[in-house]
C-alpha cells in the first residue's frame, strides 16, 4: 500500500512537474503574470510529492517489505539500519529517484530565494528545472520503477552490495548528487539568461553563490568516494582514472573554471558567452557522468546495473537538453558580447588562463575516458587508457596551473599589473623554496624529479592565499567572507598538492607472504602477523588479523585487518586495518589464503595521506563560506 | 565557420559515439566469462541426496545447461518456475549445480517446488564452482554437444532470456527428451 503511494506520488510530480516547465516557460513569453504566478506553487508541489515518493521507498526499506521488488534485490533483514537506509540508493532506481529529490530540493531552494529576481527571470529559471525535472521523472517511471512488485514475494531479499555497506558511501551518493544537481542551477541561469538575450553583472552575481555551494558539494562527494575506495577496496591508493571516477572528475573541473569566470562576469562584465558554454558545459558533463553509468557503456567497477533500454532514454534526454541548450548558445550568445577590455597581467588575464588549462585538463580526461568507447565504435578494437596516460597528461596543464595560480593571486582587476606586487610574489617563492629544500633534504629521502616542483608548488600555494588577507588584516581593512573562502580553498589546494607529492614520492609498499608468528619489513616498519581469529558481524563473518606494526623496535599500534564473508551475496570484501597519524597512515589488508598457513598481507606506508581528503573538504568548506558572503545575499536591485 | 556552433558540433559527434556504443552495450552488460567459446571444466561432484558421485565426462556428445542455485539465494526462487517449465519442455536437460548450500535444505526445497534438474550435484564447498568463475547465484551456463561453453547468463532465468539466449541458440535437433532422466 505504502509503495503504490509512493509510485502515485511519483506520477503526480511529474504532472507537477510539467506544469512547472510549461508555466514557468510560456508565462514570461506571452506576458501573463498570472500564468507565470502558477510556477512557484508547482515547484513546492514537485517537491512534496517527490519527497513522499522518497520517503516511502525508504519506508519500505525500514519496514524489509521484500514484496517491492528493488528492496528483495537490495536488502535482507539482517542488514543494520543505517544500511537499509542507504540501501535505497544502492542501486540504480533508487538512486534515481534521489537525484530527482534533490533535484526537486534546490529547485525549492531557488524558488525560495529567488524573490530579488525579476519575476519573468526567475520564472524561466524554475521552468528549465522543470524540464530536467521531466527528464528524470519520466525516465524513472518509464524505466526503472522502484516501487514494482515482486510477485511471489520472497522470505528475506538479496542483501545490500556488500562494497556498499560502509557509512563514507552511504553519504557519497547524496554528496555527489546534490553537486551534479547543483550544477544545474547554473545551467538554467545560463539557459534563461540565453532566452532574455540579456547578461549583465547581475546575473552573475546571482549565479555565483549557487554555482560555488553546487561546487563545494560535488568536491566532498568525490572526496568520499575516493577516501572510501582508499580503505574499502583494500587497494591502499586514492585515485585510479577509473571511468565513473572521471565522469564525476570532468564536471569538477568544468564546475572550477566556470566559478573563475563568473567571477570575472562579475566584476568586470567580461567573458559572457564563454561564462554561459562553462554553465551549459559544466551540467552536460554532470548528466553525461550519468550517463556512462547507467547504460552499461563503458564497463567500471561502477556498472552495477546497466541497461540498454535506459541507455537509449537517457541518450534522448541528453539530445534534448543539452542539444537544445547548445542550439540556444549558437544562437543567442553571439548577441551577448562583451566590451570592456584588459591588462596582459591583470587579473582577468589570469583567470582566462586558468579557464584554458582547467578545460584542457577536462578535454584529456574526456579523451582518456571516451578513447575505449570510440575505438569500440569505429571497430579498431578494445582499447584500454590507464595511469600511464592521464597521469603525465593531467599533470601537463594542471602543473603550470598551479604556478599561474600562485602568482594570479598576487594581481589585481583590470588594470591591476603584476610587477607591482613582485616583492611579495618573490618572497613568497623564495620561501617555498627554503621549505622544499628543508622537506627533501631533512625529514624524507628519495626524491624523484616532480617532488620538489609539486612541494615548492605547493607551499608557494599556500603562502601566496595567506598575503593577501594578512595585508589586509594589518592595514585594519574589512575582510570579507569571499574573500576569506576564497584564501581557505586556495591554501586546501597548496595543502592538496603538497600531500599528494608526499604520497606519490615517499609509499613504501610490499605484498608479503605471512604465517602467524611472522614479520616482515616496509621501509622502517615491522609487520607481524601475530594472530588469526574468527569474528561474525551483523550480516556476515570475517577472519581477522591481528598486525603488530613497530617502527624501528618502538612499537606504533596493532591493526585489525578483516577479510568479510557476507552471508547473503556470498562475496568476499576485504576491510583495511589503518594506524592514522598526524604524518601518515600504516596501512595492511589481508589478501589471499597462500596454503600451508600464510596469508598475503598487503602493507603500506603512506604519509600526509590524509590530508589528501582534509584539503578537498577544507576546500569545499572554503567555497562554502565565500558563497555565505553578504554580498550575494542583498537584495540586486533589478 | 560560426564558433558558437563549434561545441554543438562536437556534441554531434559526441551523440553518435554515444549511439553506437548503446548498440554494442548489450555484449557487455553480461559479466564476460572467460569460458565462452572455451571447453567447459570438467568436475566430479557427489550427487545431492545420493551416495554416489556424478562425474561431467557423462554429459560429453549432449546440448545440457548448467545452472547454478542455493537455497539461500532468493531470485533462484523466483527463476524455479521457469526452470519447471523448460524441464517440462524437454527441450534442454538442466544440471543442477547446488552451491554452497545444506544437503538437507537442498533437497528439502526440491521435495517441496518439484525438481527440474536432470541431477543435481552438490558443490559444499564452492570449489569447483571457482573453475566456472561462478559470481553469484544463479547463473546458467550453456554448453553444446562438443563440449563448449556457448553462452552465460547471471541472474534470473526468464521466458524471455530463455527464448532469446538460450532457445535461439539451440539446434533443432538439440533436445534428447528425457536422455539424462
Amino acid at each position: 500500500m505504502i509503495a503504490e503511494l509512493g509510485h502515485f506520488a511519483l506520477i503526480l510530480a511529474l504532472l507537477a512537474a510539467v506544469m512547472q516547465a510549461a508555466f514557468g516557460l510560456i508565462g514570461p513569453a506571452v506576458d501573463k503574470p498570472a500564468l507565470t504566478a502558477v510556477v512557484r506553487p508547482a515547484t513546492s508541489a514537485q517537491f512534496v510529492l517527490v519527497t513522499i515518493s522518497l520517503g516511502a521507498l525508504v519506508w519500505a526499506f525500514v519496514q524489509n517489505d521484500f514484496s517491492v521488488e528493488y528492496v528483495a534485490s537490495n536488502s535482507n533483514s539482517a542488514l543494520p539500519l543505517l544500511y537499509r537506509v542507504s540501501a535505497v540508493w544502492g542501486a540504480h532506481e533508487g538512486s534515481l529517484l534521489l537525484w530527482a529529490w534533490i533535484l526537486a530540493g534546490w529547485t525549492l531552494a531557488v524558488s525560495w530565494r529567488s524573490g530579488g529576481l525579476p519575476e519573468g527571470f526567475a520564472a524561466r529559471v524554475l521552468g528549465i528545472l522543470g524540464l530536467v525535472s521531466i527528464g528524470f521523472l519520466l525516465f524513472t517511471l518509464a524505466t526503472s520503477n522502484p516501487f514494482a512488485r515482486l510477485e511471489p514475494a520472497v522470505p528475506d531479499g538479496r542483501d545490500l552490495n556488500p562494497l556498499l555497506q560502509d557509512p563514507a558511501l552511504a553519504a557519497h551518493p547524496p554528496m555527489l548528487y546534490a553537486g551534479y544537481v547543483g550544477l544545474s542551477v547554473a545551467f538554467a541561469f545560463a539557459c534563461a539568461a540565453m532566452i532574455e538575450g540579456r547578461l549583465d553583472q547581475t546575473w552573475a552575481r546571482w549565479t555565483r553563490p549557487w554555482t560555488t555551494v553546487a561546487w563545494a558539494f560535488l568536491t566532498v562527494g568525490i572526496a568520499l568516494g575516493s577516501w572510501w575506495a582508499y580503505y574499502e577496496l583494500g587497494w591502499g591508493g586514492y585515485w585510479f582514472w577509473d571511468p565513473v571516477e572521471n565522469a564525476s572528475f570532468m564536471p569538477w573541473l568544468i564546475a572550477t573554471a566556470l566559478i573563475h569566470s563568473l567571477a570575472v562576469t562579475e566584476k568586470r562584465g567580461l567573458f559572457k558567452s564563454w561564462t554561459l558554454l562553462l554553465a551549459i558545459l559544466a551540467f552536460s558533463l554532470s548528466l553525461l557522468g550519468t550517463f556512462l553509468v547507467r547504460s552499461g557503456v563503458l564497463v567500471s567497477v561502477h556498472s552495477f546495473a546497466a541497461d540498454p533500454a535506459r541507455g537509449m532514454f537517457i541518450l534522448i534526454f541528453l539530445v534534448m537538453i543539452i542539444g537544445g541548450a547548445l542550439t540556444l548558445y549558437a544562437w543567442r550568445a553571439p548577441l551577448l558580447r562583451s566590451e570592456a577590455g584588459f591588462e596582459f597581467t591583470s587579473r582577468e588575464s589570469f583567470l582566462l588562463f586558468n579557464n584554458i588549462l582547467l578545460v584542457v585538463a577536462a578535454a584529456v580526461i574526456f579523451a582518456g575516458t571516451m578513447a575505449p568507447l570510440i575505438s569500440d565504435a569505429l571497430g579498431l578494437g578494445t582499447l584500454s587508457v590507464g595511469r600511464q596516460y592521464f597521469d603525465p597528461v593531467f599533470l601537463l596543464p594542471t602543473l603550470p596551473l598551479l604556478a599561474l595560480a600562485a602568482v594570479g593571486l598576487h594581481s589585481g582587476w583590470k588594470r591591476g599589473r603584476v610587477s607591482d606586487r613582485r616583492a611579495a610574489i618573490l618572497w613568497t617563492l623564495l620561501a617555498a623554496v627554503l621549505v622544499t629544500l628543508l622537506l627533501v633534504l631533512g625529514v624524507w629521502e628519495g626524491a624523484k624529479i616532480l617532488t620538489p616542483v609539486g612541494f615548492a608548488l605547493g607551499v608557494w600555494l599556500i603562502l601566496s592565499s595567506l598575503v593577501d588577507p594578512i595585508d589586509r588584516w594589518r592595514r585594519k581593512l574589512t575582510l570579507t567572507p569571499a574573500l576569506l573562502g576564497m584564501a581557505l580553498a586556495h591554501a586546501s589546494l597548496g595543502v592538496f598538492v603538497v600531500s599528494i607529492t608526499a604520497v606519490e614520492t615517499y609509499t613504501r609498499e610490499r605484498d608479503l607472504a605471512l604465517a602467524v608468528g611472522e614479520a616482515g619489513q616496509v621501509g622502517e616498519f615491522e609487520y607481524r602477523l601475530t594472530g588469526l581469529s574468527g569474528v561474525e558481524g551483523p550480516n556476515y563473518d570475517a577472519l581477522r588479523g591481528e598486525v603488530v606494526v613497530t617502527e624501528g623496535g618502538k612499537p606504533v599500534g596493532v591493526l585489525y585487518p578483516e577479510k568479510r564473508n557476507y552471508w547473503v551475496q556470498r562475496q568476499v570484501m576485504t576491510e583495511a586495518g589503518i594506524d592514522m597519524q598526524w604524518t601518515r597512515d600504516v596501512f595492511v589488508a589481508l589478501g589471499e589464503d597462500l596454503g600451508a598457513g600464510r596469508w598475503s598481507v598487503r602493507a603500506q606506508v603512506r604519509p600526509l595521506i590524509n590530508y589528501v581528503w582534509f584539503a578537498a573538504v577544507l576546500m569545499a568548506l572554503g567555497g562554502i563560506w565565500a558563497a555565505c558572503d553578504r554580498r550575494y545575499r542583498r537584495e540586486p536591485r533589478a | 565557420m560560426n564558433r558558437y556552433l563549434l561545441p554543438g558540433g562536437v556534441f554531434l559527434l559526441l551523440v553518435i559515439v554515444l549511439y553506437i556504443g548503446i548498440q554494442r552495450a548489450p555484449q557487455k552488460t553480461v559479466i564476460p566469462s572467460a569460458l565462452l567459446g572455451k571447453p567447459a571444466p570438467q568436475f566430479t561432484l557427489p550427487v545431492l541426496g545420493r551416495n554416489e558421485s556424478f562425474s561431467s565426462t557423462s554429459l560429453a556428445g549432449r546440448w545440457h545447461a548448467i545452472n547454478v542455485w542455493g537455497t539461500w539465494c532468493p531470485e533462484c526462487r523466483v527463476e524455479h518456475d521457469m526452470l519447471l517449465r523448460i524441464a517440462d519442455s524437454g527441450e534442454l536437460p538442466l544440471i543442477g549445480f547446488n552451491w554452497k548450500d545444506d544437503d538437507a535444505a537442498a533437497l528439502d526445497w526440491l521435495a517441496q517446488l518439484g525438481n527440474p534438474y536432470s541431477v543435481v550435484v552438490a558443490d559444499r564447498e564452492g570449489r569447483a564452482a571457482i573453475n566456472w568463475g561462478v559470481y553469484g547465484a544463479p547463473e546458467t551456463f550453456l554448453i553444446n554437444d562438443r563440449g563448449i561453453v556457448v553462452h552465460k547468463h547471471v541472474g534470473a532465468m526468464t521466458q524471455e532470456v530463455w527464448e532469446r539466449e538460450f532457445r535461439a541458440r539451440l539446434p533443432r535437433t538439440a533436445a534428447l527428451p528425457g536422455a539424462l532422466k
